[in-house]
């Protein structure tokens, strides 16, 4: 690994673990969380008494219902009377989070790292979409009254227009991930649809409609993330973090080209730079996208650099991303075929890459030989990228 | 889970049902209030918009002229001390048309919004930033949907002076030129 230069040891993924994604689940928050970090230590096969600090991952309060998330998870989650930080970074938080474990791993303040992100978007009621209300600019964009759906819509009519893609080519991205999932125990919503079901679903926001959204989830997943040494001792198969990465633009989006995510290339730069890729488009195995809207796979495969800007639609229609193609996205089904528990949906993408690299993944497992791969994962309005690249 | 093919994942899923037959079943709301103040710089665009006028902001140092208008340059991170008045005309950059409410309920009427980027100088051709801003537009629904919309030529079109208040909404919207 080419590393930064103040970077002291290299860093693994040695364990993962996930719950079951679904719209109302019994458990609360803390007992999501402590059951993908209990699968997490088991497959790491390690106990809380190894792990040195965690890191906790969870989008905003509001979804919850209960402020300051960091502290009302941190027992579930292993932390009792350890060092233990929250990250957030909206939808972002997911990648956030083993990156967040990376430098504290890289760094050589902790030996090991529990990584748990959860999120319970079903106890807000009538919809979550209400609680984003609160997102927005007080002064400038809440008196028009924004729907949430509205930025996402804007930016796949840019992207559309700009692109020259049709809601048709885009619909196809609901329809692969939506067919992945069907092979993965932790699916919400998957299923056996076509590009016709997705135009004819609700239509929300033109030209979204329902299908081209991931949908409302409860559920959690954890990261057992260590040094080099503790690695080779507790595994013969560990998964290196070979690149990080993680920018913000402004919160201005009327004032930024709406086709291209540059959040995200900035932070996939800087990952790949880590990790030693200059390509990769070639270098690059399999890779997870986040996918809370059709579109936005797309619109994160040009910005990951995996696809020329506006080629990554052309590229889908070929079968080129499909899990025997030659670059498989989101094998694992994505937000859009597992569901969005958004921490917690990030943080299964990138368990999702530590088992194809381990040749876990079971009927999921991509079809090629798997050797590096990327995930990442977009947050707040429309302007946070965090990037994961790992190598086995 | 990878390794334990078929294995039943944790978590328990609940139908509506069984959700509210279930103990312990709380419902609650937050009851907070907020008053947010808008800053010096947005105070001034917002007086500007009660006078018919869209204000922004150039930087000293790099030219760009900032609508919404800023207090400093996010690129050269120094003070922007130069108003400019800027014109009320401007192309659209997406639209889109929301059958929904903000609270998720279907619309009688659908709307029309968009980013409209205006006519300023400060940003080369084409760049990736521009002076825009999110409003609505007074474009029918089933034209808004049309391809010809992306780059149509628009302008405000303002409440009557003695309706305005001083807020982004003393713009009704952006209609087209034509």
């Amino acid at each position: 690994m080419v590393s930064n230069l103040f970077v002291k040891d290299r860093v693994a993924i040695v364990g993962a673990g996930i719950t079951t994604f679904m719209r109302r689940a019994l458990e609360t928050p803390r007992e999501l969380a402590w059951e993908a970090a209990r699968q997490a230590l088991d497959q790491a096969g390690l106990t809380l008494r190894d792990i040195d600090c965690v890191v906790i991952g969870s989008a905003p309060d509001t979804f919850d219902g209960v402020h300051m998330k960091g502290e009302y998870l941190a027992d579930g989650s292993g932390a009792l009377n350890k060092p233990m930080t929250r990250v957030y970074v909206g939808g972002g938080t997911g990648v956030f989070v083993p990156v967040s474990a990376w430098w504290h791993a890289a760094s050589g303040l902790c030996r090991t790292v529990l990584a748990v992100a959860e999120e319970k978007m079903s106890p807000a009621h009538p919809h979550p979409q209400y609680v984003f209300r609160y997102i927005w600019d007080p002064i400038i964009h809440r008196p028009l009254e924004p729907n949430l759906i509205w930025i996402f819509a804007m930016e796949m009519r840019r992207y559309m227009a700009k692109c020259g893609a049709k809601k048709e080519d885009i619909a196809l991205v609901s329809v692969k991930n939506k067919r992945n999932a069907l092979d993965n125990p932790a699916a919400q919503v998957a299923a056996n649809i076509t590009v016709d079901d997705v135009l004819k679903s609700e239509l929300l926001v033109w030209p979204v409609n329902e299908l081209d959204i991931s949908p409302v989830t409860d559920g959690a997943a954890a990261l057992v993330i260590t040094n080099e040494n503790t690695a080779r001792q507790v595994t013969d198969s560990p998964v290196w973090i070979d690149g990080i990465g993680f920018t913000l633009d402004n919160q201005h989006w009327e004032n930024r080209e709406l086709a291209f995510p540059r959040y995200l290339n900035y932070a996939a730069r800087m990952a790949y730079r880590m990790a030693g890729i200059e390509r990769p488009w070639k270098e690059i195995d399999v890779a997870e996208p986040y996918d809370p809207f059709d579109y936005k796979e797309l619109h994160h495969i040009e910005g990951l650099m995996l696809a020329r800007p506006c080629e990554a639609w052309k590229l889908l229609k070929e079968g080129y991303f499909e899990r025997d193609g030659e670059l498989p996205t989101s094998p694992s089904g994505g937000l859009l075929g597992v569901g969005n528990p958004i921490a917690a949906a990030g943080l299964m993408k990138v368990a999702e890459l530590f088992w194809q690299l381990r040749y876990e993944a079971g009927k999921r497992q991509v079809k090629k030989p798997v050797h590096k791969a990327v995930a990442n994962a977009w947050g707040d309005l429309m302007q946070a990228g965090t990037v994961i690249v790992l190598s086995n | 889970m990878s390794a334990k093919e078929g294995a039943r994942l944790p978590g328990t899923k609940l139908s509506a049902k069984e959700m509210y037959s279930l103990l312990g079943l709380v419902e609650s709301s937050p009851q907070a209030k907020y008053e947010f103040s808008a800053g010096p710089t947005i105070s001034r665009f917002l007086q500007g918009l009660k006078e018919g006028k869209i204000l922004g902001r150039r930087c000293p140092r790099c030219g760009r002229i900032y609508v919404p208008p800023r207090d400093y340059c996010e690129y050269c991170h120094v003070a922007l001390t130069d108003w400019v008045e800027v014109p009320d005309t401007g192309t659209v950059q997406t639209a889109v048309v929301s059958y929904i409410s903000v609270r998720r309920e279907r619309l009688e009427k659908p709307e029309v919004v968009g980013v409209i980027k205006l006519d300023v100088p400060g940003y080369k051709e084409g760049s990736y930033e521009f002076a825009g801003l999110f409003h609505r537009l007074c474009i029918d629904p089933e034209e808004a949907k049309k391809d010809s919309t992306i780059g149509m030529k628009v302008k405000a079109r303002w409440k009557p002076a003695e309706q305005r208040t001083g807020s982004i909404l003393d713009i009704e919207c952006f209609e087209p030129v034509r």
